[in-house]
């Protein structure tokens, strides 16, 4: 049920009936669905990140049928064209608008000061106000899974770790797979490339090759693409999927893969715009609020999958901690005190790398 | 690891990155020297690439893919042809809308095939000879599209400066009025070096789809078609230098790689700026003698040719 141009065009000349003859505004709006619009900076089609918001908002469709209206536009350039887009779906009379990327915040934020009674979520964002909530997912949860399993896997103890760009996000996701690898294995390495794109299938390729061709025997990823997971899979080595559940492009490969679920969180914050019990906030969810899913753990020893499937209840539970002191960086400073537990807020301001990561964070 | 097969593997690696730029940039000097500028490398290549991914999936044959590929750059290349050559549109103009055209119908063509697994193209096995160290699997051991990228470059430079019609498409591009006056089809040559173009371009992209990274997303090529473009202006229109362009570029992405996987404190945007800097460095100087540059430019790029005014 995509909304088109002529259903605008028809909803203005509505709209201007209606203040006309304001009698009819509660039939109206008794028989009219619900309008929610999505934003996404990639493809639909990119299988990775957009496509599983996409996944969300289909569920959206899903869960509420007739009653809702939805709408996506895809490859938004973050920046001026996102505040145009923005702005057309809140005059096109979309109720909730959900921006999903980083870049959106600054036109979301300004789009939303001019759209007081539409509601604005956007993604892994921290600027908030009273119409404008952001959320995210506790991607790092996942990667420390992956960390737990590839160091039980690797026979050379180096995991070849493929970078998009040097920004919080992918340095926790870094900072909590060798957590988890050191768990199990002490003396684990992490040899990280970062290739300044969170989508290029030949680069992450070729990456990937790099990183095998050095030593490493387990491919992570935290850019788009199965690129590398196809990779691994020519070299005869194991690794782990990125956003999606990956496992057809390498049934022989791919471990496990941390998948984005949205499709709850999205329902009920329509409901609740629907029912006017929206409020703003932030939500940050994880394992534990269904937000982040791992695709079944495949290939690898019983003990292992034990091990891994241990991990992630007690990460659950709240019973494994992941930045938990005592972490030194690189250098050897002390980052998090032994028995002490990183907040929230350090997590997400996270700027250096743990002891075990090879590679350098550009100064 | 040892050394030989380091050696082995990052050649490996510098061969698969480096032979989509040489196959699309070898169609494109075809084109631009018959003096048609067509800056639709990027929206080609992503046609060839979703159609060559679809007919390998459907049919289960990669020969069956890669020629449809071809054909379907080759078609994108007409619709060009057709509004350039025939109607006179701007060159220009209508190469970019071409690359906007391209990644928009890729995009719908390959809806339905995003999220499907291919197997590779396989890599020749000569018995014996692809197994010896080194040698064996850099020279003995590619797919078919690397030899045939390598075929394509030394029969376009053959053509364009041994053969006849080589020489009456250099005419045409250099100069489409005094070829049209000595009684050559300006008009049909440029019909036919841009379909040849188009048909590179489109094996270029197939090359991504069925072999580099075996799989249709949208947008996979990201971005290579505008370098293999700017290859063929850096290589000053000769094949030799565009192979050295390509294997440069190919080159210094794996080396950057590495670079960073060793750990040296290299901010990574700036070697990842490396491969295009190096590039053009080199090229620029190799072909900075200006009269040889003049010498070897289509004095008719890009200028349209109506026999009739």
């Amino acid at each position: 049920m995509q909304m088109k141009r002529r259903t605008f065009a028809k909803s203005l000349v509505a709209g201007a009936g209606l203040v006309a003859a304001p009698r009819l505004i509660t039939n109206a709006n008794a028989a009219d669905p619900f309008k929610a619009a999505w934003i996404y900076v990639g493809p639909v089609g990119d299988f990775g990140w957009s496509y599983q918001h996409d996944q969300g908002r289909k569920a959206v469709e899903a869960a509420l049928g007739d009653k809702v209206k939805t709408t996506y536009v895809e490859s938004v350039p973050e920046g001026a064209d996102a505040e145009r887009v923005l702005r057309d779906l809140a005059t096109a009379g979309n109720k909730i608008i959900f921006a999903t990327s980083f870049g959106f915040w600054q036109p979301a934020l300004k789009v939303a000061k001019q759209f007081a009674d539409v509601k604005f979520e956007h993604a892994t964002g921290y600027k908030r106000a009273a119409n404008l909530a952001t959320y995210n997912i506790r991607f790092y949860e996942g990667r420390y899974i992956q960390g737990v399993i590839a160091g039980k896997m690797s026979k050379s103890g180096v995991v070849g770790y493929i970078g998009s760009v040097p920004i919080p996000e992918v340095i926790m996701g870094m900072n909590a797979f060798i957590a988890g690898m050191r768990s199990v294995n002490p003396a684990g390495k992490l040899k990280m490339v970062m290739i300044n794109a969170w989508y290029d299938p030949g680069k992450e390729a070729d990456a990937a090759k790099a990183l095998l061709d050095q030593g490493a025997d387990i491919i992570a990823q935290h850019t788009d693409s199965p690129a590398p997971l196809q990779t691994a899979h020519d070299r005869g080595v194991k690794g782990f999927g990125q956003a999606s559940d990956m496992i057809k492009f390498a049934p022989d490969t791919q471990l496990t893969s941390s998948i984005d679920h949205w499709n709850e969180y999205y329902v009920e914050r329509v409901k609740a715009a629907m029912d006017g019990s929206w409020k703003s906030g932030d939500v940050w969810g994880g394992l534990k609020s269904g937000m982040l899913h791992m695709a079944p753990y495949a290939n690898m020893p019983d003990d292992v999958k034990a091990l891994a499937e241990k991990t992630e209840d007690g990460i659950k539970s709240g019973e494994t901690m992941i930045f938990m002191g005592p972490v030194k960086a690189q250098d050897g400073t002390v980052k998090i005190a032994d028995g002490q537990m990183l907040d929230d807020g350090a997590i997400a301001g996270m700027d250096w790398l743990a002891e075990g990561v090879e590679g350098q964070l550009p100064k | 690891m040892n050394g030989v097969e380091l050696f082995t593997s990052v050649a490996l690696s510098v061969i698969s990155a480096s032979t989509p730029l040489l196959l699309a940039a070898t169609g494109e000097l075809v084109t631009e020297k018959s003096g048609v500028l067509n800056l639709g490398v990027e929206g080609m290549m992503l046609v060839g690439a979703v159609i060559g991914f679809a007919v390998t999936l459907g049919t289960g044959s990669a020969v069956l893919g890669i020629v449809a590929a071809a054909l379907a750059g080759a078609a994108m290349a007409l619709i060009f042809a057709l509004l350039t050559l025939t109607l006179l549109t701007n060159q220009v103009a209508t190469g970019l809308a071409l690359t906007i055209f391209g990644i928009g119908l890729s995009a719908l063509i390959g809806a339905g095939f995003v999220g499907q697994p291919l197997q590779p193209l396989p890599k020749l096995a000569i018995p014996g000879l692809s197994t010896l160290p080194l040698i064996g699997p850099i020279v003995f051991g590619q797919d078919a599209l690397v030899y045939l990228s390598f075929a394509a470059l030394i029969g376009v430079s053959w053509f364009l400066s041994k053969s006849h019609a080589g020489l009456v498409l250099r005419a045409v591009g250099d100069s489409h009025d005094a070829a049209h006056a000595i009684g050559y089809g300006v008009i049909k040559v440029r019909y036919l070096a841009t379909l040849f173009g188009g048909a590179m371009c489109g094996i270029a992209g197939a090359y991504f789809s069925l072999a580099y990274t075996p799989m249709w997303a949208e947008n996979m090529t990201s971005g290579r078609g505008w370098i293999a473009l700017a290859l063929v202006v850096f290589a000053a229109w000769r094949p030799a230098r565009l192979l050295l362009g390509a294997y440069l570029f190919g080159g210094i992405t794996i080396l950057q790689l590495h670079i960073q996987g060793f750990g040296f404190a290299i901010p990574s945007q700036f070697v990842s700026m490396l491969p295009y800097l190096a590039t053009i460095v080199v090229l620029v100087a190799i072909s900075s003698d200006r009269t040889r540059v003049r010498l070897n430019t289509p004095a008719c790029l890009g200028r349209a040719f109506n026999p009739a005014g």
